[in-house]
């Protein structure tokens, strides 16, 4: 496939994030916002560029992982010594929490920072060791890409020193109800049970705090 | 490069369709296809726009958009500045009896309460019902149902233009405000930026009502209709304090009660004090200490992990607390200290915001530094104009955030008369003696009323209020002094062409700058029993206090109710914080382990700004400061009022318990 084609062939929706980095300068200090319907809010905050699964499936992040879903997303790499392996380990413990919906209305995500090391493969052997299950996938990707989406979900320091250093991007994890456009952060190491309330908290139907619990 | 790692690995079928594909996308990054074609694909996509472009760093603000040499989104400009008047809040109304079930120290025997039958729902709602049974701690020893003055609020979406309508009538945003359920005389609502008054030895019990749309749907892409309305800088119990895992769902109500009673009156002042003026030789008596007399509450939306969204959004408004029962802060100027009273006094509520091309307030949820928007607003106008009388004017200066802290100071056509403020109050609290200042730093939350005299002006002069404080992001100011220009003025102040001067019956400029007003809290009765140190840092990204991340579940500290504690906050610098504690205020004794000499130091506190550029262009990376936990028990946080930190946890709890619990001092 020569590129002309493949710039035709490929969706719109790709394209567009190919287009991000270039976005001229001028348009870029006149184009106003403007907020628009929750389809066009959504499609503007997550870049629909494809990514692979730790299954070497393609999918594209916003149509296939993030629409009409309520997800949990954070940003690791594999060989990562530091506290990446105890990370995981207090995810699995909201994995749990969230039981049988995870994988039904509740999906993980943990997207490689290091997306050049991190291939499907190695994700795969990453997902086996520590037996993560259906519901929670790891991903990876262009190395732009990946970029485009730590910036998007806010994994992004104004000073450079501190965002080149991808240790400073670990500890925290995103959760959110894409179609209440409700969305938190919180540290990801801290307490599992309530990492998984925040999420229930914000549902209209789910739980709410026990105040009982809370007064130490 | 992706292709050379995937060579190394073991290929399945499917990972070689996968390194194709890859290279291809990579492929038409490399290609370097003309701007102008890409823009067009982007464009058409549907992809770019708004977060494309700013992405999480997203930071529209003053200095950025004078100097326009980045590409951020800036909102609309204003170029029909000073067209609309300043929104003065009005002052919320009280009623005899609530509608509905009465009141009661715990749960209401009938939490079933229709607002609104047969007339149509209200945020989709036909009735409310009681959203939680907590006991109120002391009711029936501070009068119960019978002392209260009662108030009936709603949370609401309203429709609200920040621009001047004469510039852009068509423009509207939707703003979540707590809205009077009440007339007043002139049958109109209080809502907006509003007021409520209350008084020393009246207990108010507010019946707060969530009714923000109850399917939660359309927010314009940030908000949560879930409310924890907060009285910040009250002297409040727990149970009405609006902590952050207190809120209530859309379609709830709850009484929160606000004692209005000063700080010792269960505990080390449970005599009373007394305070005596020329009027009052004999002395005017009240429960608690009276120099804990607070003046300038505010009170705003606290719901966990939302905080920043929804005060943006527009929960906001003020508290006033007078103090006729002591002849002091009396609302009335011929009175107590004599202050600019009645429409004279006029609270101000700065916050900033970015708007899109329909006046929409658009909200970042995904930046973790903090918002920093382009359009500042005073009261929810930018640039707004106040025809002033040539008299004395008390104004309530509130920075609402969410993230920039401002120096507010005065500019004026009239070049012979000084631009100096009489301050007379820091945070919620008049202080000792008034002070002539030329400016007044601010961090989020924090609160500054001023004494401003417009009788030395001529008719038609033009005084100009102004924001002067350079922030280039979130994560604080940078403590440069901006020149005056027409991005700095805030609000126009035009003094009236009456050539007559009007009746002022307030002290006179003399007084008000050298009186005695609320003498500092005697610190030497009640001695320091205990010492902590909080520790705010980062660890991977996320906020940690003390290493610890933040946890609802987690209680840091356990005072002893009565007694008073020395507690030093330390932070490394390259952020700035408005550290905010609930419950009682402190006394600052040392910042940067020395003696305190600014006069906002000088005073009693409830926000401290730690950090960079905390004072002038100096950072502080320790702050000691003393404070009691007096009068109630129970949980309450301290946190940083950049709300976006906040939201992301950088906040501990501490509980008070009784002395002979066995976690007390703990």
């Amino acid at each position: 496939m020569n590129k002309r084609n493949f710039l035709k062939n490929l969706t719109g929706a790709s394209l567009g994030a190919a287009a991000l980095a270039f976005v001229p300068e001028s348009v870029a200090k006149t184009h106003a916002p403007v907020i628009g319907s929750q389809a066009s809010r959504s499609k503007k905050t997550f870049p629909n560029v494809p990514v692979i699964t730790h299954e070497g499936k393609v999918v594209r992040f916003y149509d296939d992982l993030i629409k009409d879903k309520i997800v949990m997303i954070n940003f690791t790499y594999t060989d990562c010594k530091g506290i990446c392996p105890g990370m995981t380990a207090n995810l699995k413990r909201v994995y749990k929490e969230f039981g049988e919906r995870m994988g039904k209305d509740v999906f993980m995500y943990s997207i490689s920072l290091k997306p050049e090391h991190d291939t499907p493969a190695i994700l795969k052997a990453y997902t086996e060791m520590h037996k993560i299950q259906p519901g929670w996938t790891f991903l990876t990707g262009t190395k732009a890409n990946i970029e485009l989406l730590r910036e998007h979900l806010g994994y992004k320091f104004s000073d450079p020193g501190l965002d080149n250093d991808k240790s400073q991007h670990l500890g925290v994890v995103k959760f959110g109800i894409e179609s209440l456009e409700r969305w938190g952060m919180a540290p990801a190491l801290g307490d599992a049970k309530y990492l998984a309330e925040y999420v229930r908290w914000m549902e209209p139907n789910g739980s709410r705090p026990v105040l009982a619990e809370l007064l130490g | 490069m992706f292709k050379k790692i995937i060579q190394v690995t073991n290929f399945s079928k499917q990972e070689k369709a996968v390194e194709r594909y890859m290279k291809e996308v990579n492929d038409i990054q490399e290609a370097g296809v003309t701007r102008r074609e890409l823009f067009k694909m982007g464009l058409s996509a549907g992809v770019g726009g708004l977060t494309a472009i700013g992405g999480g760093a997203f930071l529209p603000n003053l200095a950025q958009a004078a100097s326009s040499k980045t590409s951020s989104i800036i909102s609309p400009p204003c170029n029909k500045p000073w067209s609309d008047p300043l929104p003065i809040p009005q002052t919320a109304v009280s009623v005899g009896n609530f509608r509905g079930p009465g009141p009661d120290k715990g749960q209401c025997l009938e939490p079933h309460n229709l607002w609104n039958p047969g007339k149509g729902p209200i945020g989709g709602f036909e009735d409310f019902t009681e959203a939680r049974t907590e006991v109120h701690q002391r009711w029936d020893e501070l009068g119960g149902d019978a002392a209260c003055a009662k108030y009936e609020l709603m949370a609401q979406e309203i429709d609200w233009n920040f621009y001047s309508a004469a510039e852009y009538p068509t423009f509207n945003s939707k703003v979540w405000t707590y809205k009077d359920m009440n007339p007043n005389s002139k049958g109109e609502f209080a809502t907006g930026v509003l007021r409520l008054k209350a008084q020393y030895g009246q207990p108010v019990l507010m019946r707060m009502y969530n009714g923000l749309p109850k399917d939660g749907r359309d927010t314009q892409g940030f908000g949560i209709n879930q409310i924890s309305p907060h009285l910040h800088n009250a002297h409040n119990p727990p149970e009405s304090d609006g902590g952050p895992m207190r809120f209530l769902d859309s379609g709830k109500w709850y009484d929160y009660w606000y004692p209005n009673v000063r700080a010792g009156f269960a505990s080390t002042h449970k005599a009373g004090t007394t305070r005596y003026d020329a009027a009052n030789p004999k002395g005017l008596w009240c429960p608690g200490d009276w120099q804990e007399t607070q003046s300038t509450l505010w009170f705003h939306d606290h719901r966990m992990d939302f905080t920043a969204q929804n005060v943006y959004k527009g929960l906001a408004s003020f508290y006033t607390l007078f103090s006729k029962d002591i002849n002091l802060d009396t609302d009335d100027e011929t009175t107590g200290l004599r202050l600019p009273s009645g429409k004279y006094d006029i609270p101000l509520l700065f916050t900033d915001k970015v708007l899109d091309q329909t006046g929409q307030m658009f909200f970042d949820s995904f930046n973790i530094e903090g918002i920093v928007g382009d359009q500042q607003t005073v009261n929810f106008k930018i640039k707004p104009f106040l025809t002033v009388e040539r008299r004395k004017y008390r104004f309530r200066f509130l920075d609402g955030g969410p993230s920039r802290f401002i120096e507010l100071s005065l500019s004026s056509t009239n070049t012979t008369v000084p631009t100096t403020m009489t301050r007379i109050a820091n945070c919620g609290n008049l202080l000792p003696k008034a002070q002539v200042v030329s400016s007044i730093r601010l961090g989020v939350a924090e609160r500054a009323d001023v004494i401003i005299d417009f009788s030395k002006y001529k008719p038609g002069d033009v005084i100009y209020l102004e924001n002067r404080l350079e922030q280039l992001n979130g994560k604080g100011p940078t403590g440069k002094i901006l020149p005056s220009s027409a991005k700095t003025q805030l609000l126009k102040f035009i003094v009236s062409s009456a050539t007559a001067l009007p009746v002022d019956s307030s002290a006179s400029l003399a007084t008000l700058q050298t009186q005695v007003m609320v003498p500092m809290p005697d610190r030497t009765k009640n001695p320091v029993k205990v010492k902590r140190k909080f520790d705010f840092g980062t660890s991977n990204g996320a906020w940690v206090v003390n290493g610890k991340f933040f946890s609802p579940n987690l209680i840091s500290a356990y005072p002893a109710e009565g007694s008073r504690e020395e507690w030093t906050l330390t932070s490394p610098g390259g952020w700035a914080h408005p550290v905010h504690i609930h419950h009682e205020e402190f006394q600052i004794t040392a910042r940067n382990g020395r003696a305190p000499t600014a006069l906002d130091d000088l005073s009693r506190k409830d926000v401290v700004r730690i950090g960079d550029a905390a004072q002038g262009t100096a950072g502080t990376t320790s702050i000691t400061f003393e404070v009691q936990f007096r009068d109630w028990y129970g949980d309450y946080p301290m946190h940083c009022h950049n709300v976006v930190h906040e939201d992301h946890a950088m906040m501990i709890r501490f509980k008070i318990v009784p002395p002979t619990d066995p976690n007390a001092g703990k």
